[in-house]
């Protein structure tokens, strides 16, 4: 087993994937990477040497890479202080000025933040007047997100989160269990629209109300996050909002001073400036 | 007189613990040396969900406010800080903390594993590890990572821990350098400031 990476290996990955297949891991923190491409070494039972060489003569293996590479671990509701917030302050703050909005979950892996959001709408009873997008760049998870198919066992926790979070009903009311999954209500789906799309290289393709990246720029170093802050910033409504995760923050960046902290325990910014 | 044959080129120091750590945290905490020289890292195992409260509790008695950090901020001499609850907490090589929320390690995130192992990675032969109470094997193969760097390494005497399961992990992984009660840990870390002054 490949106990550490070198970072002239490193680079040498980043290397080939950038010119190769075009997505552009240049930017990651490194020790996630690292630990990530340890995992797709140890799972795959390769060395440097014959992932390199996969990667080279493969082309079908670039999906199954990315797929291991980003990290696809989330729950519902994570954080149900910040989904209390945004039942209760932004989403009423949007309604003021709009009966229907847009909101953009950007890397939205599994898709569970996504479904707690059509959850959260339907109870308060707007889902039908809101376009949501959800992106991401690994599109074997982006099948999972639209499935709204999870292993029974994540309910408990799913659970748990929606009750701190006070949701109206149980989570149980919207899937059904078979075969150890929870399936849930494709209705649930219907206004949202799944694609492919690099945070990265990609150009920002709306305008939104709410984006929501929370747990995806910790991955990148800081010059990424500031590059793709300044991307969220364009593809947001004047005084639209922007969500992070509750670890994140954007006081540093370039367009620091174009928004306004909502709220600072949840890390909730909203676009004061163009 | 110097029994540990310390110096003044540490630049950081680590500490993991789990089940039975607390009270021994807090007592380290309380006897910190004004403006102690180095930051101290601490990734102790906490309840997933529960995001406030920890940092109070370990804060009532320590000289220096405990702070959770952000990703990406920067380490800074003379400040304390806690891995949040629910992230992976690692050490950059620009001297920054990053989050991660990859799976669990040892049913544990953050995993003591990750912060010593990415610390060894950046401070090498510059940083102090130490590992106290707990019940399960997360830190050891840290302790093992950092050892292996040629930084120095200490555990909770095992007989003083309510759970020794955590410092035996790292004794049965590495040649640990020393076994010490909390009240010597104290002391080594006075003696460790003095080197600065």
């Amino acid at each position: 087993m490949v106990q550490d990476i070198d970072i002239v290996d490193l680079k040498k990955i980043t290397d080939l994937v950038q010119t190769k297949y075009g997505y552009d891991f240049r930017n990651y923190a490194m020790s996630s990477f690292k630990r990530r491409m340890l995992r797709i070494l140890e799972l795959k039972n390769l060395t440097i040497e014959s992932l390199l060489k996969k990667l080279n003569e493969q082309p079908g293996f670039i999906e199954e890479f990315l797929d291991e590479l980003t990290v696809n671990v989330t729950e519902m509701f994570r954080d149900p202080g910040f989904w209390r917030i945004l039942r209760d302050e932004i989403i009423p703050g949007i309604l003021l000025n709009h009966k229907s909005f847009k909101i953009w979950h950007a890397g939205c892996s599994s898709g569970e933040e996504v479904l707690s959001m059509t959850i959260m709408l339907k109870e308060m009873g707007i889902l039908q007047d809101v376009q949501l997008f959800a992106t991401d760049l690994d599109v074997n998870i982006l099948e999972k997100a639209k499935s709204a198919t999870y292993p029974i066992k994540n309910m408990e926790l799913n659970e748990k989160n929606y009750i701190r979070y006070e949701g109206k009903k149980s989570l149980k009311e919207y899937y059904k269990e078979e075969g150890g999954k929870a399936i849930f209500d494709k209705e649930l789906m219907q206004n949202v629209t799944f694609r492919k799309h690099d945070l990265v290289k990609g150009e920002v393709f709306n305008k939104f109300d709410l984006i929501l990246c929370r747990n995806v720029m910790i991955y990148f170093n800081q010059a990424l996050q500031n590059d793709v802050l300044k991307k969220f910033h364009e593809g947001l409504f004047k005084y639209g909002y922007l969500a992070i995760g509750s670890k994140e923050s954007l006081i540093w960046c370039d367009v620091a001073n174009k928004f306004l902290v909502v709220n600072n325990e949840e890390k909730v910014y909203k676009k004061i400036k163009d | 007189m110097d029994k540990y044959n310390l110096n003044s080129s540490y630049r950081a120091v680590v500490i993991g613990g789990s089940a039975g750590s607390f009270q021994g945290i807090v007592k380290i905490l309380a006897q910190l040396p004004k403006s102690f020289p180095l930051p101290i890292i601490l990734c102790l195992h906490r309840l997933k969900h529960v995001r406030n409260g920890f940092v109070e509790a370990l804060s009532v008695k320590s000289v220096v406010q405990v702070v959770e950090p952000n990703d990406k901020e920067q380490i800074k001499k003379g400040s304390v800080y806690l891995a949040p609850s629910n992230y992976h907490m690692s050490i950059e090589l620009g001297n920054h903390f990053s989050m991660s929320t990859e799976e669990m390690i040892n049913n544990s995130r953050p995993a003591i594993d990750i912060t010593l192992g990415s610390a060894a990675y950046v401070y090498r032969d510059k940083l102090i590890g130490i590992l106290l109470s707990g019940a399960n094997r997360d830190g050891g193969l840290g302790m093992k990572y950092i050892k292996d760097k040629g930084g120095l390494t200490i555990v909770q005497e095992p007989t003083e821990c309510m759970i020794d399961t955590m410092p035996k992990a790292a004794l049965a992984l590495t040649k640990v350098d020393y076994t010490m009660k909390i009240e010597e840990i104290v002391e080594f870390i006075k003696e460790l400031d003095k080197h600065y002054k």
